[in-house]
């Protein structure tokens, strides 16, 4: 029993990366296995929890629903790629710190990436908003109450920066 | 302490690895591992006649298939029984791979090994076991019916019944002036950690040792049981608990048979091996917990005091006990709460069913015994016509009775005795908190808008930061950097942050300096682990005796090269000085030179110790008699007993009259942990628990059916609370030293999940009516009380005065303010 393999080609955090994968290969396990990004986390493999979630061309996409080779020519942004290309957290990354809006952590790479979008979608949020719009992902450890302060806290630091969401994380940005 | 870094919000140092991808979990290690999958039981009960591997040995990558037939000498024996206890006269544990039955759905029954994970769970879809189904005992009263067995040999059942009592309380029943008899239901939940288990094991051939990566709460004992199972010497057996993803409890247990099968296959194949737990597997494979059925007996006078409490407690462990009656014991000793009852009896029947195993998950048998108690206290409330909270301060035990001697024996084997305490004044700081009593004015006002809105309380005693022991190792180097260890792990809390506090503080060094390593039996090798709310307390005194040690030994050092008396010296910022005067100073990396006297100079910081260079007279020896070399030492804390932390809930929730929607408008908590490391910290294990018990009660359930299958093991179907089902939680804190350990501190870790379904429990009630004695609550179940009260008009409870009788206009806000999120316009 053997199995036909695929190659293909994407961005990955600005990067150009090739792999040879089987048809079924998750995305999720492309990340994480192929190209040994660990960061982007598998919490339930059926796409309820959203610890997998990455961007994919800009939107949140759970990985671990996506085949690697429906990936193939799209831009994709982990939670390695988020930080600026000299390291420097972005403003969502630093507001999870500042409000300890993360405990375990193996949540924290898809409400990075959720949250990125939806402050670029949606620069101030109200907390409606912010409760809508962070409603996919799951969380065990925080009550999420730090979490939607993280969200409010992320969003006045990119208006003092006057920068949008996704500075760093666009196709320039370094793994 | 001179620094201010104890007590501070100080901010983690975890989350700068955390927030950028570069945790390291246990499925982020061993990229070049192989594979491992399990054949597990689709049955509840069922005789294994045969198992045909043929199919499987077409798959492109298989390594190795295992049965329990292939596992040789101690790797196949039944797993140990972690907590004997004498009551548990019936313990059984399962088999590392099943052998002729299977009791539960999810139990292992073969191990297959591949190239990756993707070709393992190929080659396991191909393993055709055959099965002779016998009949499945599921849900509480089944077994106790016990029409049919889940162990042949354990007669009813029953694996212990255990019995707890002080005074004669039948008696005291009988002679009380009120009585009441009632049954309190609690359902399944589980820990469910958004990482499950998983293992991953390296055999070193050569030098014939073995490193296992496994995500727990106990890699000391987790290495015990490896090297107990493969006849290795603990010493040929490293145990390193990575990141951890959540454990909330269900990580405590051990060995997992995947932490026996995965590190024994990896010695026989020579090759890398890891097991990732998928999450269907961690719902049918792992532990759940809760779980109970609960008469109540109790007797009481006219101002509510109980006289006598009898309790009967039906608690559902499983199919195995590995974990012992750890729960019921929790339940039955810390019902008791912040109350002093007349007399006591507890009686606990754990029984077997054909359902996954039911071991600790945060609050660990206490959300159980708190809501017994709570929903008691309201039940006498509301029969006598008085406040509930009246009724809770009538019965508290009073801040000058410390020590109280509850006595009963706690589950740590030692006297419940509580340490210290102020409950009537975190229910006054709670009644206040919530606007308690100017509630009655809020509930007319929503009245008059057509909204049905209730109050509840709940009140908690919580014993944390159980021994026997943990241990800390603090070592200065020549650079100056402090490196913290202890053997405890940790499950995300934030350890790391807290321990370099403690250390920064007792050292007097820049915390940037301090470097802690938790979990890894590299570095330290004797620990107990992550639960009961003990890691703070037990990690953390030990870590500061450790610290004092050395800065005893810097002291005495530095005195010596300043020529100063070791009491007039302090540290600031990492260097020693003579109190008030800066200018007499030498950093501790030069302490740390100076403390480890050398033959060879290897730079020239360290040419200051050879031994031409130190000034010990030559009649003595280079090293003082007693004295050893480094700037380290070792501390372990063992306390005498547990501590006692406590707290009071209230909430205000909202029940919709057409579709029994249930919504919490507020959620209040007043804590009390004795002395806070790190407040931030402190209040986020909050908000955590309190989610969790949330989830527990409106949402989260284990539903099996009656053949032992369980309907809703997945995420889509177990309904964790997301944001939108969370309130938001105002907290305040008292601060209650512990007079039992050098920092005073109390655990604080599962504080928050505790008392929420009694809380919840008590608001619903307030706002139907309608007598609440089964959680979770969903609005399904609601409307079925709704329901059976229209027929049965024993369900209603006895209309007196409510919550906030009293003066009210206190809460002036109105109900607008409490409004859910789904009514602000979502």
């Amino acid at each position: 029993m053997m199995e036909e393999f695929h190659d293909i080609a994407l961005t990955v955090n600005g990067v150009h990366r090739t792999a040879r994968v089987p048809a079924r290969r998750l995305l999720s396990d492309l990340l994480r296995h192929d190209l040994g990004l660990t960061g982007t986390h598998v919490g339930c493999e059926h796409g309820v929890c959203g610890c997998c979630t990455v961007l994919m061309d800009g939107d949140p996409v759970r990985s671990c629903l996506t085949f690697a080779v429906t990936a193939a020519g799209h831009d994709v942004t982990t939670v390695e790629g988020l930080a600026a290309p000299d390291g420097t957290p972005s403003p969502v990354q630093r507001a999870f710190r500042e409000c300890h809006g993360l405990q375990c952590g193996f949540c924290t790479p898809g409400f990075l990436c959720t949250v990125t979008a939806l402050l670029r979608e949606t620069p101030r949020p109200t907390e409606d908003e912010v409760l809508e719009g962070i409603s996919g992902n799951l969380c065990r450890c925080t009550g999420y109450q730090n979490i939607v302060k993280s969200v409010h806290r992320a969003a006045e630091l990119l208006a003092e920066a006057g920068v949008d969401a996704d500075a760093g994380a666009g196709p320039e940005g370094e793994a | 302490m001179g620094t201010r870094v104890f007590g501070e919000p100080v901010r983690r140092r975890e989350d700068a690895r955390l927030l950028t991808g570069r945790g390291r979990y246990l499925d982020d290690l061993g990229r070049d591992a192989l594979a491992a999958a399990f054949v597990r039981s689709p049955h509840a009960h069922a005789r294994i006649t045969g198992i045909d591997v043929s199919d499987a040995l077409d798959v492109d990558g298989l390594v190795a298939v295992y049965t329990w037939e292939d596992l040789p000498g101690r790797v196949g024996e039944p797993l140990p029984l972690l907590i004997p206890h004498p009551a548990l006269t019936h313990g059984r544990t399962g088999y590392p791979l099943a052998r002729d039955v299977v009791r539960h759905v999810g139990e292992p029954v073969a191990m297959v090994v591949a190239r990756d994970r993707y070709l393992a769970e190929d080659a396991a879809e191909r393993i055709r076991v055959e099965y002779e189904p016998l009949p499945a005992v599921v849900g509480i009263e089944n077994a106790e019916r016990a029409d049919h067995l889940v162990h042949d040999d354990v007669p009813g059942n029953v694996g212990a019944v255990l019995l707890q009592e002080t005074g004669d309380a039948a008696a005291a029943i009988d002679a009380a002036p009120h009585t009441l008899e009632f049954r309190l239901s609690i359902e399944r939940s589980a820990s469910t950690p958004l990482e499950g288990r998983g293992v991953y094991a390296r055999w070193d051939a050569d030098d014939g040792s073995l490193r296992v990566y496994s995500s727990t709460q106990a890699s000391t004992s987790v290495r015990a049981a490896i090297a107990a199972r493969l006849g290795l010497p603990n010493g040929k057996v490293e145990v390193v608990a990575p990141d951890v993803g959540g454990g909330f409890g269900v990580k405590i247990v051990h060995p997992w048979p995947e932490e026996v099968l995965v590190p024994w296959a990896a010695r026989l194949l020579d090759r890398e091996i890891k097991w990732t737990e998928d999450r269907r597997e961690h719902f049918v494979a792992a532990a759940h917990e809760r779980g109970q059925l609960q008469d109540v007996r109790v007797g009481f006078d006219d101002a509510g005091r109980v006289l006598g409490l009898d309790v009967r407690i039906l608690h559902d462990h499983g199919a195995y006990t590995p974990y012992g009656i750890i729960i019921p014991i929790v339940t039955s000793t810390q019902l008791l709460g912040p109350y002093k009852i007349g007399a006591y009896r507890a009686e606990v029947v754990s029984l077997y069913t054909n359902t996954l195993i039911v071991t600790p998950y945060r609050g660990a048998g206490r959300p159980q015994g708190v809501f017994c108690m709570e929903r008691t206290m309201d039940r006498i409330a509301r029969h006598l016509g008085l406040d509930r909270a009246d009724v809770r301060f009538a019965n508290f035990i009073q801040p000058d009775e410390f020590p109280y001697d509850q006595g009963l024996t706690f589950q740590d084997g030692r006297p419940l005795i509580y340490d210290s305490g102020d409950y009537p004044e975190l229910l006054r700081k709670v009644r206040e908190l919530i606007g308690w009593d100017g509630f009655e004015a809020e509930r007319k006002a929503a009245a008059r808008r057509g909204r049905r809105i209730g109050i509840g309380l709940g009140v908690y005693v919580e014993g944390t930061g159980v021994g026997p022991y943990e241990g800390g190792h603090v070592e200065i180097d020549t650079a100056g950097r402090v490196h913290v260890s202890t053997g405890l792990t940790s499950q995300g809390q934030g350890h790391e942050t807290v321990f370099a506090q403690i250390a920064a503080a007792e050292l007097g060094v820049p915390i940037r300096d301090v470097h802690v390593t938790t979990g890894d039996t590299r570095r330290f090798g004797y620990a107990v682990g992550t639960f009961a709310s003990r890691a703070a307390v037990m990690s953390g005194n030990a870590i500061a005796l450790a610290c004092r040690k050395v800065r005893d030994k810097a002291l005495r050092i530095a005195g010596e090269a300043l020529e100063a008396d070791p009491r007039d010296l302090d540290i600031t910022d990492g260097v020693v000085h003579v109190r008030g005067d800066t200018s007499a100073s030498v950093p501790l990396r030069t302490v740390a030179v100076l403390s480890n006297p050398l033959r060879y100079a290897f730079d020239a910081e360290t040419a200051a110790a050879t031994q031409f260079a130190v000034g010990r007279p030559a009649t003595e020896p280079p090293v003082a008699e007693g004295d050893e070399p480094g700037l380290e030492g070792r501390g372990y804390y063992s306390p005498v007993r547990s501590t006692f932390a406590a707290g009071a809930h209230a909430a205000i929730v909202e029940t919709d009259p057409d579709t029994a929607e249930i919504a919490i408008l507020r959620y209040a908590v007043v804590h009390d942990c004795g002395r806070l490391v790190n407040p931030m910290v402190v209040e986020g294990q909050i908000h955590g628990g309190v989610a969790q018990g949330v989830g527990g009660a409106l949402y989260e359930r284990m539903v099996y059916d009656e053949s032992g299958q369980l309907l809703n093991a997945s995420f889509m179907d177990f309904l964790m609370p997301y944001a939108t089902e969370v309130p938001r939680i105002e907290t305040d804190h008292l601060e209650t030293p512990s007079p039992l350990n050098p920092l005073g501190i109390k655990g604080a870790g599962e504080a928050g999940v505790i008392p929420v379904s009694a809380v919840v429990a008590s608001a619903v009630e307030d706002a139907e009516g309608l007598r609440v004695e089964a959680m979770p609550l969903s609005p399904d179940a609601l409307y079925e009380l709704r329901e059976r009260a229209s027929e049965d008009p024993g369900l209603r409870v006895r209309e007196g005065p409510r919550a906030g009788a009293g003066p009210g206009g206190q809460f002036a806000a109105g109900v607008s303010g409490a409004l859910p999120p789904s009514e602000r316009g979502r």
